[in-house]
């Protein structure tokens, strides 16, 4: 079931059709009041609100562009030294305040086991200051910063971040709800460091109408170029197979940042964004 | 008495003050202070505290920040380029009026690399609005803790409490230590209502509109001045059970002074001493103090130096280009006086190199001699 709570309030400033919206409207339907949140600069500082105005039904800290997991530490060391402990902390950051910029402090939090759930949502691209690349940036994507098409592929830090120890690990999307709210709630049930990795499709950034945001997302997931996975102690499953009703070309040519590659380009990129899994190949249903 | 390095009797004063959440990254000099926290919490000594160690300076002023944004009494400590690496955050703290309370050892910026003492680091960090007391002695390593956070609080400011790097960090000094009691009075717990609350969820730091992000800006100003107005009652306070006064504005032989030397922390000890010897070889020499360099004690040092003839400001750090930033300050505050002293621009030690008696004793005399800015010909300090 899912909750009828809206603990994100209508009249927020997201763009229309805004993935990263569908994120946090759902997360929190699974998280509930008791949490204390930390955003970094993000399109997530915008649509928070502007003073006075404020879109969430539970505090928030806004913080600099790399501290959201320290930050959200520091949140709950000041929790525990008050001995307060049915609190969730979450930090809530995009793509680029957590594969880049915010890196470091997200390692150390996660080394540390800092008791945190920390949310990526990943729209792959800086979408604040106008869509540029990210590390999360898929190859092959037009971005401002580049203009011939991104050379490098996603960065895997799924497996960086099962490296360091964390105690669950997800990847969940808006198309998904009720997988996402399972991953959720299941994240907020466990202590330690927590990772929750969503896909959020930006219509703007990724040029697409603004009503095919959760088709956008379901075509990710179906195609294979979104594996929906949870990592537990004992290792990887896959919580959703992908259908392969639809190829990830199709999903690729669905949006204009991919705009101006031949067919043929398109396919090898396919291929490449399909690799990018390739550590999680043998899991059952994952494309070979 | 006790026999304490400065790093120590920091250590000691924090713990008084009963912090609940410390981070903190290790930078020479002030590794001491956060291993001796760290012993302290982690027998049992310092309860209930978190000390969280982090994995760089961007991170313990990241946790300093969310930590005191959550209502908790925080402290953290740091040295040259750790504070440089804060600078970001630094500002973010003091625009969010978070009653932060930071440690900081004084040595100089690389490159090239530098391990000696100069407040570069300190003085660069002028402009973030964060409240900076310097400590001249051990002893005030270990008093200005707890004064520190009085003004946090009270005034919902951060502090950055200043003292020289080995100068006093790893220098020992006779040290009384006030008791728990007495600080615990003098200090209750913080009481204010500026963090985030479940049964009251509010934002802070939203985006905020420009006319709104002014009246923020001036109403620190407003509040720095109240600091200035504030402190001498927080002061006497902690003299009642002390026995020491601590001003603003110090100042030492300034009745009859005709030159005047002004400096920050470890160097007015060494002034103190040269005075004497200046004034014994007929030159009527005083020495000043400010306190604080933010907020900027403006009336304090006007009233100090309005007599003297000439102005010799120790500067232990400039701004390239123009000069010493402790002569700006003085300067500045000076300037409207009817006929304001000459203001003599010396490089008295940078990098380690040491403000030494005999250093002092020739920059009056050149000073006396008409020079307005100084630089030593022959600077003595640590060979490597
Ligand atoms: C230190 C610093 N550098 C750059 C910026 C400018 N900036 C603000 S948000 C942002 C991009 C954010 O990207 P991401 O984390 O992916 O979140 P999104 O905007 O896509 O939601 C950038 C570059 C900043 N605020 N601070
Ligand atoms: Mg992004």
């Amino acid at each position: 079931m899912i909750p009828k709570d809206e603990l994100l309030h209508p009249g927020h400033p997201a763009c229309p059709g805004c993935g990263a919206a569908l994120s946090m409207r759902l997360a929190l339907k699974a998280l509930g009041k008791r949490v204390m949140m930390v955003i970094p600069a993000s399109c997530w500082s915008i649509i928070a609100g502007a003073h006075p105005f404020f879109s969430l039904g539970v505090p928030l800290l806004h913080v600099p562009f790399l501290s959201a997991a320290a930050a959200a530490a520091g949140v709950r060391a000041a929790l525990e030294a008050r001995g307060e402990e049915d609190v969730t902390v979450v930090a809530w950051a995009g793509d680029g305040g957590t594969y880049d910029i915010g890196f470091q402090g997200f390692s150390g939090a996660a080394e540390r086991g800092t008791d945190m759930i920390y949310v990526c949502y990943d729209n792959e691209a800086y979408m604040n200051t106008g869509g540029q690349r990210s590390s999360a940036t898929p190859v092959g994507t037009f971005t401002g910063t580049t203009p011939k098409g991104k050379r490098e592929g996603k960065k895997d830090l799924l497996s960086v971040i099962v490296a360091h120890g964390a105690s669950y690990v997800a990847t969940a999307t808006i198309a998904y709800p009720q997988d996402m709210i399972e991953k959720l709630r299941k994240a907020k049930q466990k202590k330690g460091f927590r990772f929750v990795h969503l896909l959020s499709p930006c219509p703007t950034g990724w040029g697409y109408p603004e009503d095919r945001t959760v088709t956008m997302a379901r075509m990710a997931v179906e195609s294979g170029a979104y594996p929906l996975l949870e990592w537990e102690e004992g290792g990887w499953h896959v919580t959703q197979r992908p259908s392969f009703s639809v190829s990830v070309e199709e999903y690729l040519e669905a949006q204009g940042r991919f705009k101006g590659w031949e067919r043929e380009e398109l396919k090898g990129l396919a291929r490449r964004v399909l690799l990018q899994w390739h550590r999680l190949r043998d899991l059952e249903g994952m494309p070979r | 008495m006790h026999l304490m390095l400065g790093s120590e009797a920091m250590a000691f004063g924090v713990k008084l003050c009963r912090p609940q959440v410390i981070a903190a990254y290790p930078i020479t000099p002030q590794t001491h202070i956060v291993e001796c926290l760290a012993d302290m919490v982690e027998g049992g000594k310092l309860t209930p505290c978190r000390f969280v160690t982090v994995e760089s300076e961007l991170s313990s002023i990241s946790v300093a920040l969310g930590a005191s944004g959550a209502g908790a009494r925080v402290f953290t400590a740091t040295s040259s380029q750790g504070l440089a690496l804060m600078h970001e955050i630094l500002h973010w703290v003091a625009g969010m009026r978070l009653p932060v309370v930071l440690a900081n050892a004084n040595r100089a910026l690389g490159g090239p690399w530098i391990l000696y003492m100069d407040q570069t680091d300190s003085l660069s960090q002028r402009d973030t609005g964060w409240i900076q007391v310097y400590c001249a002695s051990v002893q005030e390593a270990l008093d200005m803790v707890p004064l520190a956070y009085r003004v946090a609080e009270n005034h919902l400011l951060p502090v950055m409490v200043v003292m020289d790097g080995f100068w006093i960090s790893h220098t020992m000094e006779p040290v009384s230590v006030p008791s728990q009691g007495d600080i615990d009075a003098f200090l209750p717990p913080r009481s204010d209502r500026l963090f985030m609350d479940l049964s009251d969820p509010q934002a802070l730091g939203a985006p905020t509109s420009s006319t709104t992000f002014y009246a923020i800006k001036r109403e620190i100003q407003d509040e720095m001045e109240g600091v200035l107005r504030g402190f001498l009652d927080y002061a006497k306070e902690y003299a009642s059970f002390s026995g020491r006064l601590y001003r603003i504005v110090e100042a030492w032989h300034m009745d009859d002074a005709e030159v005047a030397l002004v400096g920050l922390g470890g160097i007015i000890g060494t002034a103190r001493y040269t005075c004497s010897i200046l004034r014994s070889r007929g030159i009527r020499a005083g020495v000043v103090f400010p306190r604080f360099f933010r907020p900027f004690p403006v009336e304090g040092m006007r009233d100090a130096l309005r007599n003297v003839k000439v102005v010799v400001a120790m500067n232990r750090a400039f701004s390239p280009g123009v000069g010493g930033q402790l002569t700006q300050e003085i300067k500045w505050a000076l300037y409207s006086l009817d006929s304001p002293p000459r203001v003599v621009d010396w490089m008295a030690g940078l990098g380690g190199v040491d403000p030494t008696p005999e250093a002092i004793e020739e920059a009056v005399v050149r000073a006396l001699q008409g020079e307005d800015v100084i630089w030593m010909e022959n600077p003595v300090g640590p060979q490597r």
